[in-house]
């Protein structure tokens, strides 16, 4: 049988938007003129993008998570408040930040599968947790600084031939989009699919529903972690840095074409989702929209991709009209 | 022949359902009698007393706009969907209502009219991207969330608008211990409920609910009832942003926003027992989950506890109602 | 009422479904509509119930044209459809599913108390008046859902109905009360329409039979004017050889062992399933023989008693240990617990193999390609997705998915149930050549032609225990009387 590619359903208008944004970005900003300028928007794009990634997980099997959001601004006046400064403190409070991000995952996870709450819920109580846990413990405003060292990862790079300096943070995302993209290829990553289709069926096949839900959540966690460690070195410490990056990375997945409720779409699209909507605010910025109006087009702009994607299934829902057709009528 | 139909459907008869069972509605007033009683003995114990006039007074002004906010979100997720704009609607009701009154007491109610029916429009468009542009209801009101946020931060950087004294009143007045704006939104909680129990728009609100599919296949107007539950929704986080410019004075931009509404009236749905999945539930357990966080937050006032340990006990409030009606859904089932 | 349907062309953008499709129901006249799956029916159906709009033809209720564009419409000329799926809200209660759609309104409220009082009465007129019409939905059993569903129909005054499928889901003893409902009906004077894929159904209770066949009409028969083979020749379009395949020779080694298991459902199973044998499990809905499976697959294991395959004791306590210990299960629920249906065939072929085996055990196992021609799906390549399949190849998919773990033992629970003649043989003929290949086979079915055909000898469950065995080619008769709690001793 000879390869052919095969994008996964709602891959294809995303990538469309994608290459027309990034054309439009060409022609309404000098900057773009060069690889530069797209390493640089890549560089902006990074956090969300593994946020996205992150948030696929879970979203593909079936549920939400609404606390990455507070778990990013969690992460980063821990991280303020426990390197103080010093560099000598950087490597260990990455691993304790990545650690955390894991344990509000199995946290999420465990409520979840254990519990049987829906995932909307219990991150929705993770999150007015961690919202209240970090101001108890912080007092209302983050205390400490960065070191130099722990910044590096959200703002340096390494000097590369041709391309020039290459941040460190798209280094990191690459790493990520693709052992995501190989995890989805494998069995567990089918599996995982298959689970937010019909768990019921993956448990009959001697699954581990779970299990795998709980992977899910974990590897939000552990995303949303390296998300903060990225956003906290480019953006700096703020008790505001997380706000709304739930809805943000929910939305990218979508864009991405990754249906809500599971069994469908692919981590590639949802990564390219998020891309997108940073190059879109790059663009209206270029084009001078003032930031307020900015969320406004953002809302039409996923109003439209949603719309978009549902007259599609519609389209194919015709297209194939077997019986016993794909609604369950 | 009929020895196989009496084998067949006999069981049936036994399972009528029992009058006083422990549905997630009996659940909550239970849980509510119970935070009550060891709130007040906390408070006690502390010096102080909960449930005096005053404590009465503030747990059912805290009830009051989230109740109404928390009304019209139980109309749309018995019907299936879900209202994430509710918070900028109301902050965006209130400044239409201030700004239209501007200090004058004849513009009252055309002020609080236009309130309204900004958000009947908003409550339409969030119906209409559903149903027409067939979008999911997560996605469709986030993104008309934005769009209102997009339109609030640019037009508007603090407070504007100032409502009459006398319409103030609204905010303040009380029946002895009791707001009377607490009584309006029991007022509409009560009608609420009889619409949703006693009418066929309700009722058909719990078919699309329940399964869209079977709605449709039945004859019911399913895309009519849509929009409907979105409309009564917005409807009421209008009147709830009414009842905060009374209060405030003028209209805020975010007072929706920083109280949460939207995350807090669908938490307080779920504590009432209604399924986020849709087609069960009601306004009954949905007052009772207002209320349950509104004492609670009232407790930890009379103790001084952190305002960020509310947010903290909140959350795990949440999380384990919804784990009890889980576990009972469960056990039932294996019964 | 009568209703005429004339040419009625339906496609979907290019692809014809329905080419000019007449068919004529009369008041008080049950018409059965058969055909292969994919020959058009369902779509047939949704254009009578307004789901779809024939893109030619008409639609004549007593001889006047009518138009229906949403299935509110058909509901208001008297057309009441009982769907595959049942049609029902869980949560609400018997009398509210009934008048779904159509509530009596008094004085601006729903006049509940009325709604209760006419599905009483319904109820009683039907001879079920057992069911609380203020029962929730959910605590009725599948044969009393259905029940509800005629009582809908009803209560519509529905001139015309439509049952597809309707006995799908239901024991013998629970069609026999659906014969006794539909012969009511037809009294009354409705025009009935009924689908079935059983044969036996078809002849029982219709008066014509027309046969679609690749979305064309193909003939109107009068019952007493047709018999069976001819009506299937009709279907498929060639003669079908014999419907059962040969059965094997002499079985060998003891694989499945069962020995004083039971729980809450069942109890004191001792049985034996040996190598190259098809064992048939029959009894009533509710006997007991899905709860042996799904004991013997770890979803309500054993509490007692033991299990062995080929002679190791393992204690199956969760699906994942049976698949491990090499036992296979084929659900009677092919799309709530069979199939993830928006991943591809191959994704669902390779489930079982990813879900549960890991590593070596994994990779090893049968080649895709081989593999999925030996059940052969006739799909669009193995990425098309599982749910635009019909109904019979998405069943060999189910199978196909076990077939890729190469199980020593093989449940299968109703393997055929609403698939087609065609598809059917196909899956006999595949279960026949895994015994052959040494798998031992548990067969459930609600179909005893088709259980006596396969088995090679026969357990009978009464009330949560065995009851009897019976040889291979055993009769109707003998399993029923098994099943219905008389010995075999006491034949009438």
């Amino acid at each position: 049988m000879t390869w052919r590619p095969r994008l996964a359903d709602g891959t294809a208008p995303v990538l469309v938007v994608l290459v027309v944004l990034l054309v439009a970005l060409a022609f309404a900003g000098p900057a773009y003129a060069e690889p530069a300028g797209y390493l640089a928007l890549l560089k902006r794009a990074a956090p969300l993008m593994i946020l996205a990634i992150g948030q696929y997980f879970v979203v593909v099997s079936g549920g939400y998570d609404l606390s990455v959001g507070s778990l990013v601004t969690a992460e980063v006046v821990i991280a303020a408040r426990l390197v103080d400064g010093d560099d000598a403190n950087t490597s260990w409070v990455i691993a304790l930040l990545l650690g955390f991000g894991v344990l509000v995952g199995l946290v999420n996870g465990l409520i979840t599968t254990k519990l049987l709450v829906p995932s909307f819920i219990v991150t929705l109580g993770v999150l007015l947790v961690l919202d209240g846990a970090v101001f108890l413990w912080t007092g209302g405003a983050p205390r400490g600084a960065l070191s130099p060292s722990f910044r590096t990862f959200g703002r340096g790079g390494i000097d590369v031939p041709v391309l020039g300096q290459v941040p460190w943070s798209v280094l990191i995302l690459l790493v990520v989009l693709v052992a995501a993209a190989l995890f989805m290829r494998g069995g567990t990553g089918r599996t995982l699919l298959a689970v937010g289709d019909n768990d019921t069926a993956v448990r009959l096949a001697g699954g581990r529903v779970d299990r795998l839900r709980l992977i899910a959540f974990v590897l939000s966690g552990l995303l949303a972690a390296l998300a903060a460690i990225l956003l906290a070195g480019f953006a700096g410490v703020s008790a505001q840095v997380g706000n709304g990056l739930e809805f943000r990375a929910i939305t990218a997945v979508v864009l991405g074409g990754v249906l809500l409720g599971g069994g469908r779409g692919s981590v590639v699209a949802a990564a390219a989702g998020a891309l997108s909507l940073e190059a879109l605010f790059s663009l209206l910025n270029l084009l001078g929209v003032s930031g307020a109006l900015e969320s406004a087009v953002q809302g039409l702009i996923i109003i439209a991709a949603v719309a978009y994607a549902a007259r599609g299934t519609g389209l194919r829902r015709v297209l194939q009209p077997r019986e016993p057709e794909p609604v369950t009528s | 022949m009929s020895v196989v139909r009496e084998r067949t459907l006999r069981n049936a008869s036994a399972t009528r359902p029992r009058k006083f069972a422990l549905t997630p509605t009996v659940t909550v007033y239970v849980a509510l009698a119970v935070l009550l009683v060891v709130g007040s003995v906390l408070v006690a114990l502390d010096g102080g007393v909960l449930l005096d006039q005053g404590g009465i007074l503030n747990i059912l002004t805290r009830s009051t706009v989230l109740g109404l906010v928390a009304v019209g979100q139980t109309i749309v997720i018995i019907t299936g969907s879900l209202d994430l704009s509710v918070a900028y609607l109301v902050g965006l009701s209130s400044l239409v209502a201030a700004e239209t009154m501007a200090g004058s007491g004849t513009m009252i109610v055309p002020g609080v009219l236009l309130a309204l029916a900004v958000a009947a429009v908003v409550g339409l468009v969030n119906g209409l991207v559903i149903t027409v542009l067939r979008a999911n209801a997560f996605i469709a009101t986030l993104g008309v969330a934005l769009v209102l946020r997009g339109y609030l931060e640019h037009n508007y950087t603090g407070p504007a608008g100032s409502v009459p004294r006398s319409f103030q009143h609204l905010g303040y007045d009380r029946i002895g211990p009791i707001p009377v704006a607490a009584l309006l939104m029991l007022l509409i909680a009560a009608g609420a409920w009889w619409y949703l129990r006693r009418t066929r728009g309700g009722y058909h609100m719990y078919a699309v609910g329940g399964d869209v599919d079977v709605a449709r296949l039945s004859g019911v107007r399913t895309g009519r009832t849509i929009v409907t539950a979105h409309v009564l929704c917005s409807v009421a986080a209008g009147l709830a942003g009414v009842f905060l410019a009374a209060r405030l004075g003028s209209g805020a931009p975010y007072v929706g926003t920083d109280a949460g509404y939207d995350l807090e009236s669908i938490a307080a749905v779920v504590l009432g027992g209604a399924a986020l999945a849709g087609g069960r539930g009601g306004v009954v357990g949905t007052v009772g989950g207002v209320l349950i966080l509104a004492t609670l937050d009232t407790v930890f006032d009379d103790l001084a506890v952190d305002p960020f340990f509310k947010d903290v006990v909140r959350g795990i409030v949440l999380i384990v109602a919804v784990a009890l009606y889980a576990r009972r859904q469960l056990s039932r089932r294996s019964t | 009422m009568n209703v005429r349907l004339e040419g009625i062309t339906k496609s979907f953008l290019g692809v014809t479904v329905l080419r000019g499709v007449d068919l004529e129901l009369r008041a008080g006249e049950v018409h059965a509509l058969v055909g292969e799956n994919g020959a058009g029916k369902s779509t047939l159906l949704k254009v009578l119930a307004g789901v779809h709009r024939p893109d030619s033809g008409r639609i004549l209720l007593d001889g006047k044209e009518v138009s229906f564009g949403t299935p509110r419409d058909a509901h208001a000329a008297g057309i009441s459809i009982i769907h595959q799926e049942f049609n029902l809200l869980e949560h609400r209660s018997v009398a509210e599913n009934v008048f779904l759609g159509r509530e009596p309104v008094r004085r601006g409220q729903v006049d509940r108390r009325s709604m209760e009082a006419e599905t009483r009465r319904l109820l009683d007129w039907l001879g079920v008046g057992t069911i609380d019409p203020a029962t929730a939905v959910a605590r009725l059993s599948v044969a009393q859902r259905q029940v509800v569903e005629i009582v809908k129909a009803l209560s519509a005054d529905a001139g015309v109905l439509a049952m597809d499928e309707p006995t799908a889901a239901l024991a013998d003893h629970e069609v026999e009360l659906l014969y006794a409902l539909v012969g009511r009906l037809r009294e009354r004077g409705m025009a009935i329409l009924y689908v079935s894929h059983r044969m036996r159904e078809v002849f029982d209770l219709s008066r014509r039979i027309t046969v679609l066949k690749d979305g064309a009409f193909v003939a109107t028969s009068a019952t007493g004017d047709i018999t069976s083979d001819q009506l299937v020749r009709q279907m498929v379009g060639r003669p079908l050889e014999a419907l059962y395949p040969e059965r094997g020779n002499a079985a060998g080694d003891v694989r499945l062992a069962l020995s004083a298991a039971g729980n809450g459902r069942v109890r004191d199973l001792t049985f034996e399933v040996r190598a190259g044998e098809i064992v048939g499990l029959a009894g009533l809905q509710g006997s007991g023989r899905s709860a042996t499976a799904r004991a013997i697959w770890g979803v309500e294991p054993f509490a007692t008693g033991s299990v062995a395959v080929d002679g190791v004791p393992v204690r199956v306590d969760r699906p994942r240990t049976a698949v491990r210990a090499g036992i296979g299960y084929v659900t009677e629920d092919r799309k709530d617990e069979g199939l993830a249906l928006r991943q591809s065939v191959k994704d669902n072929v390779l489930l079982v193999r990813r879900a549960a085996l890991r590593g070596a055990a994994a990779r090893r196992a049968a080649d895709l390609t081989e593999l999925l021609e030996s059940v052969t799906v006739t799909a669009r390549g193995p990425h098309q997705e599982v749910r635009y399949l019909s109904g019979g190849n998405q069943q060999k998919v189910v199978l196909g998915k076990w077939l890729a773990v190469e199980p020593r033992v093989l449940i299968v629970d109703e393997p055929t149930r609403g698939i087609d003649v065609g598809a059917k043989q196909a899956v006999y003929r595949l279960l026949r050549d895994l015994a052959g290949g040494g798998v031992a086979i548990l067969m459930i079915s609600s179909e005893l032609p088709e259980l006596i055909g396969m088995s090679d000898r026969i357990l009978v469950m009464h009330e949560g225990a065995v009851a009897g065995e019976l040889p291979a080619g055993a009769s109707e008769e003998a399993v029923i009387r098994l099943a219905t709690g008389h010995g075999i001793g006491d034949a009438a």
